[in-house]
């Protein structure tokens, strides 16, 4: 069987995977090492519900070959609570906001909106949606999203050290 | 995804010897935003993904020598964020600003914009209009093409199969010129166009005449095209709206817009008379000016 040889760094450890080529980032993440945050919405790169960070950017990872990530960073909401399983203030400011209903969306919400406020730690509401336009929710009509996402920012959260 | 061999060939010349053996069965990935998504469709099904990441110097910008050199891998993120692109090629940044999700242009290149040959390419309008060259290589070394010869049909453009886009090369505008590129959606974010419309400017020196316009259009005919015909009429003539209301005529005299799902060929035909003028006046705002009558 063919298979690939991944190292990369995955929410700050050194890791190894061996999957076959054509296996995208989120069926890696999903499936190789059971983190199962970031979801398949559409699968075409439309929702948004599979974001997770590579070299601190956000991308949708059902677009992404697993193979491009070698010798590169990911991280995935699971990463965000930390060893300390401490809440991100971002995450604490959806929790706060109603910003979370179903959920199905919120991880890619969430990580849309930290590489957001990692490049602009001050957006305007304007920004903000632009930032966010490649992310869909179902449930909430975006305002409590935005209302987080600009909460998160006034409380100066840690956005700058995102690994 | 159905089974392929990805390969990480790390220069262009082992890229187009790859391409060169596997022949059709082959296929070269960039961003991967256009092909991941027809692989997944089944609409592509290379038995071989040739990944272009590990090629050194292909994802650089630079500027020297009187020509913006982009390398092919060059993301839409990367045109997005260049102060330089956006001062000097400003109709290129307006491509990108719009272009899919912030999540696709970090990914999403340049070269698989025009590689792809989507009639919708949101890059495709505002490089015709900056007359861009393209540098590719194949088996026989490089060669040039002109971006006005590349677009061959839908999907279609002049590239071989073995051969690989290396750089997209722009020329300097002076600069006294300006540029617009207006891309007509029905939704703020994440659509693809219903019209692009892209245009340079180049005043006389007064600035009150125009000496040259280049003008290009996406989605008004089976390829993007310059609108040859509006581009005569405006050059000599002074900043003046009817000209230009004359020029979206003629431009029309230069398409063959299609109904498509997305909307119909009476509507585009209408939206290119309607556009151009004011892609045309926007583009002159910019340099401080305002289009007359
Ligand atoms: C959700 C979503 C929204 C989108 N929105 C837009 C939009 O608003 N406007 C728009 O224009 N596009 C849009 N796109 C389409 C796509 O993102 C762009 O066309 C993008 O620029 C393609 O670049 P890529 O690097 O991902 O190409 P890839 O998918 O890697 O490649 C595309 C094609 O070009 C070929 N190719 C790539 N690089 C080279 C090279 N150097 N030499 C020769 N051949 C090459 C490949 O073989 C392939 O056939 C969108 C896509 C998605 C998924
Ligand atoms: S699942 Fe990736 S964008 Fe929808
Ligand atoms: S909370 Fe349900 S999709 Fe956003």
């Amino acid at each position: 069987m063919i298979a690939v040889k991944i190292s990369f760094l995955l929410n700050g450890d050194p890791v190894t995977a061996e999957v076959p080529d054509q296996v995208t980032l989120l069926e890696m993440l999903r499936e190789h090492f059971e983190l199962r945050g970031a979801k398949e919405g559409c699968g075409y790169g439309e929702c948004g519900s599979c974001t997770v960070l590579v070299e601190q950017e956000a991308v949708n990872a059902c677009l992404m070959l697993a193979a491009f990530v070698n010798g590169k960073s990911v991280q995935t909401v699971e990463g965000l609570a930390g060893k300390q399983c401490r809440l991100d203030p971002l995450q604490e400011a959806f929790v706060e906001h109603g910003a979370v209903q179903c959920g199905f969306c919120t991880p890619g919400m969430i990580m849309s909106a930290k590489a957001l406020l990692a490049e602009n730690p001050r957006p305007s509401r304007d920004q903000i949606r632009r930032g966010m336009a490649g992310n869909l929710c179902r449930c909430t009509g975006y305002a409590k999203i935005v209302e987080a996402v600009a909460a998160a920012s006034k409380r100066g959260c840690s956005c700058g050290e995102s690994s | 995804m159905r089974r392929f061999t990805y390969h990480e060939p790390k220069s262009i010349a082992d890229a187009v010897h790859l391409l060169s053996a596997y022949g059709e069965k082959a296929r070269l990935i960039a961003g991967g935003t256009d092909l991941v998504v027809e692989m997944k469709q089944g609409k592509k099904e290379p038995d071989h993904v040739i990944s272009l990441r590990s090629v050194p110097g292909v994802n650089e910008i630079n500027f020297s020598g009187g020509y913006l050199r982009l390398g092919a891998m060059v993301t839409h993120r990367a045109i997005e964020r260049s102060p330089l692109i956006r001062e000097r090629f400003t109709l290129l940044a307006d491509a990108v600003d719009n272009l899919g999700s912030v999540q696709v242009r970090n990914v999403a290149t340049v070269g698989g914009n025009i590689c792809n040959g989507a009639p919708s390419a949101d890059t495709a309008g505002p490089l015709l209009a900056l007359d861009a060259v393209l540098l590719v290589e194949g088996p026989e070394g490089e060669r040039n093409i002109s971006l006005n010869e590349f677009f061959r049909g839908p999907g279609k453009t002049a590239l071989a199969a073995n051969e690989v886009l290396k750089q997209i090369i722009i020329p300097e505008l002076p600069p006294e010129a300006c540029s617009r590129y207006l891309k007509h959606t029905r939704r703020k974010a994440m659509d693809l166009p219903l019209l692009g419309v892209a245009v340079t400017l180049i005043p006389e020196a007064g600035g009150e005449i125009c000496r040259e316009a280049r003008i290009a259009l996406t989605l008004a005919a089976p390829t993007p095209i310059r609108a040859i015909r509006a581009e005569k009429h405006v050059a000599g003539k002074p900043f003046y709206r009817a000209v230009w209301e004359e020029a979206g005529v003629l431009a029309l005299e230069d398409s063959s817009p299609r109904t498509s799902f997305r909307t119909t060929a009476a509507y585009r035909k209408k939206m290119i008379c309607a556009l151009l003028p004011r892609a045309a006046a926007e583009a002159l705002e910019r340099s401080g000016r305002t289009m007359k009558g």
